[in-house]
């Protein structure tokens, strides 16, 4: 007879990663119970996929390592879900199966567990994805920051668009408000602390890109500006595609309290992570029409052009600053910290 | 050096801490290197404390006198000296 | 933003731009420095240099106290915070600032050392109280701005009787500084500078008055200006014209926050927990005396440099390292050979390139595209 685990008050063990009899119980009443699917029914090792949906397929990985857990907009098991789907649907492609690795620390609360398994159920369920495999592991206390998140995924390619190489004069347009997520993961670090309305974007951005990919036949490319921030995918793509980018400052969505915090703490908003926005490249004939489209999806509503592609063997992303000079939007070397001078 | 923001105090609560509010952040601070400090104020902010109070009425003045540089410059006027600042 | 936006409104700067062009004497060259580090960011995050004609040169001074921040005494930071059951507490600027053989806090902190990042001196005693059994070390830094937050966490901590909490002080003084900075010595001969933009939030504690003595020893006109772009184009617009009719003196551009006599009340508390070092290390600058502070023999039990024994020692710079050159407005962050070469952001060699304030970390992040094409060292778009 399985043992039923304390899903309120009961805490993880070294036992539950040891592939025994408790990891069982473990993935039965937590994973299995909230994922439900055919696939992972199957109780093997892995997920057989029989006949393969596509004969082009895109497939990513992932890890989720955000502290705090639990923020204002989502928490690390949507997240770990819904970036995973964009990682796939921003190379055009549909996705259908994620797996899900976990790596917790013993002492976590199994409560906390079930919420986050049922946060990723939820999100996949939302978008026709299926968890179909996954791993548990447990690790000693201090090992890791409570839990980590490792996920695949796989979806089918879109026969019709094939990214390729920005050029001079095509547009860059983002879909809204850049560092929503950024700024509320950091309104809740401990020293950081301040008081704000700003959820996370957190969010599957599958369906406004579907309406992106219909409404820009030239399409050059897209993404999601996750770690880094928009300057990152600018400089990644300035690098991979040796061209220049000019950004209009005045023309940056952004939200007051964003903009608020990051005055606060000497942050530049270009470099705060977003988790439910997409860049897109597109020739400067299609950028009005993929602009109105944009808008008029809810994840949409606030797109906007920010800046035009240039010829620049130098690959300098650069941006017209709000009094007229002109700055460049450098490639961090590493994490933006805050600063008092 | 020193990045300190203008804020605007929001609720005082006692034992020289106070709420101060920015484009919709708001944050526990330090009043206790000013004096009087009410309701409605603003400070300058660094690194937590409150280090001044903003004095409005000057900064009135100042934006004032940019904004009369503004229309001098649309109508050709005789300009204003800057020197009315100090 | 209330008291924000309203000084960085473009057709204001549109404005002011022209007002300084057409205030230029003819051919005359304006060299000004802004002596505030928080200055020569907004300089270069902006593009300043793009906007203003070339006659104006601005030159960046030591106003950065990360930057000016000697060798030895970075190290002797690292020492503290690898000590067994010490926490070192720093702002996050100094996080990264190489000492002797390139380590930093941060990769102290990589071998082991608990080194916690700290937005304020609040958060520092705060793990102070949480933590009675470990010893909390607050690496304090900065100019007059930062310096009356350290003192009141002083006295907050002899109040409370904490036994666990010390400060590591390295607050500097600024027209001191301004003072040495103009001051030819033996080894070295003093920048030529027309005028200074003084610093915005230094002045707030100190007030406008703190800088007479040096402009009119030096007669050198010093026009305080805020941090928003506006503020600085219209306190360079005050500065050109004092240039111009060869006055000298302080003016006010800051009035919205800077008074004559700063604020008493803080400068009090500074006065009741420190007192004038005989002389202090700068980067740059050399030993100058009276320029920094220490903590009172009263407070003792709070100075970090009491009760920890300290590595002395001069600290090891790297050999082409043009830090102090750059520091004392001589050199331009081009100038140095390790300037976008060796010396980047990701491996800094000296602390000017660290702070996001340093002379060559901002003209790095901000102005490398212009300088590197103006400079020949590489093609422009017409070229290639």
């Amino acid at each position: 007879m399985p043992t039923k685990l304390s899903l309120k008050h009961g805490r993880i063990d070294l036992s539950h990663g040891a592939g025994g009899r408790a990891m069982t119980e473990l993935i039965d009443q937590v994973f299995r119970a909230e994922f439900k699917n055919p696939l992972l029914d199957q109780l093997g090792d892995q997920a057989i996929i029989d006949p393969l949906p596509a004969q082009r397929l895109a497939f990513t990985t992932d890890s989720y390592v955000v502290s705090p857990l639990f923020f204002k907009g989502g928490d690390i098991g949507s997240l770990a879900v819904y970036g995973t789907l964009n990682d796939i649907a921003c190379a055009g492609a549909k996705p259908l199966y994620l797996s899900a690795g976990f790596i917790i620390v013993e002492g976590f609360p199994l409560s906390d567990l079930k919420r986050i398994a049922h946060s990723m159920a939820m999100a996949a369920h939302a978008h026709q994805v299926m968890i179909v495999t996954g791993d548990t592991k447990v690790v000693e206390k201090n090992a890791c920051d409570g839990l980590f998140i490792n996920t695949t995924g796989i979806g089918v390619l879109d026969d019709h668009f094939l990214p390729s190489s920005p050029q001079p004069t095509d547009r860059v347009v983002i879909s809204g408000d850049i560092g929503d997520h950024g700024a509320a993961i950091i309104s809740q670090r401990e020293n950081l602390s301040f008081i704000t309305d700003v959820l996370s974007d957190s969010a599957a951005l599958t369906p406004l890109i579907n309406l992106i990919l219909t409404a820009s036949p030239s399409l050059r490319c897209l993404r999601d500006p996750t770690r880094g921030g928009v300057a990152a995918v600018l400089n990644e793509w300035a690098q991979q595609f040796r061209v220049g980018f000019l950004l209009e400052e005045s023309a940056l969505p952004i939200k007051t309290p964003v903009r608020s915090a990051c005055e606060l703490l000497g942050l530049d908003p270009l470099y705060l992570a977003n988790e439910g926005k997409v860049i897109a490249i597109c020739p400067a004939a299609e950028a009005e029409r993929l602009l109105a489209t944009m808008q008029q999806h809810p994840l949409g509503q606030n797109a906007a052009i920010i800046g035009t592609v240039t010829s620049d063997p130098q690959a300098f992303v650069q941006m017209k600053t709000r009094i007229g000079g002109t700055r460049l939007v450098d490639w961090l070397a590493g994490e933006q910290l805050p600063r008092i001078c | 050096m020193c990045l300190a923001i203008p804020a605007r105090i929001e609720k005082i609560l006692g034992n020289n801490r106070a709420l101060a509010h920015l484009g919709g952040v708001s944050r526990e601070i330090s009043t206790c290197l000013l004096d009087d400090v009410v309701v409605g104020d603003y400070v300058i902010l660094h690194v937590g404390f409150a280090l001044t109070k903003l004095n409005e009425v000057e900064a009135q003045k100042t934006l004032a006198l940019l904004h009369t540089l503004t229309t001098n410059n649309k109508s050709n006027k005789k300009e204003e000296s800057l020197y009315a600042l100090s | 933003m209330r008291y924000l936006d309203e000084f960085r409104d473009p057709k204001v700067a549109e404005i002011l731009v022209q007002r300084i062009i057409s205030t230029l004497v003819p051919h005359q060259d304006y060299k000004i420095m802004e002596f505030c580090g928080g200055h020569t960011h907004v300089v270069h995050r902006y593009g300043f240099k793009e906007i203003l004609p070339p006659q104006i040169d601005l030159i960046h001074g030591p106003g950065c106290p990360v930057c000016i921040l000697p060798i030895s005494r970075i190290d002797q930071a690292i020492a503290l915070a690898t000590q067994q059951n010490v926490i070192l507490c720093s702002y996050a600027d100094m996080m990264r600032v190489p000492g002797s053989q390139q380590q930093s806090l941060l990769t102290a902190k990589a071998r082991g050392a608990d080194v916690r990042m700290v937005y304020s001196v609040e958060d520092a005693l705060a793990i102070a109280r949480s933590q009675p059994s470990r010893e909390v070390v607050f690496f304090a830094i900065g100019f007059e701005t930062t310096t009356p937050p350290t003192a009141v966490a002083i006295l907050q901590a002899r109040q409370e009787q904490l036994t666990n909490f010390t400060v590591f002080c390295n607050h500097v003084l600024t027209p001191v500084a301004m003072s040495a900075l103009l001051t030819t010595t033996a080894d070295s001969a003093a920048p030529v500078i027309d005028g200074f933009i003084g610093p915005a939030h230094v002045s707030l504690i100190i007030g406008s008055d703190a800088y007479r003595s040096v402009a009119h020893h030096f007669k050198k006109p010093i026009v305080i200006a805020g941090f928003e772009p506006i503020d600085l184009l219209q306190a360079l617009n005050m500065l050109i014209e004092m240039i111009n009719q060869r006055q000298f003196g302080v003016k006010n551009q800051f009035t919205r926050a800077v008074s004559t006599t700063g604020n008493v009340k803080a400068q009090q508390k500074i006065k009741e927990v420190f007192t004038i070092r005989d002389r202090f290390e700068w980067r740059g600058l050399g030993w100058i005396t009276k320029s920094a502070i220490k903590i009172r023999s009263q407070f003792a039990a709070f100075d970090a440099e009491e009760r920890f024994t300290l590595p002395t020692g001069a600290g090891q710079e790297h050999r082409a390292c043009q830090c102090a050159a750059v520091l004392r407005g001589q050199k331009k962050p081009i100038e140095c050979a390790l300037f976008a070469t060796a010396c980047t952001p990701s491996n800094p060699l000296g602390a000017c390139m660290v702070s996001s304030e340093g002379a060559c970390a901002a003209s790095y992040a901000f102005d490398r595209a212009r300088i590197l094409i103006q400079q020949r060292k590489l093609p422009s778009h017409d070229e290639s």
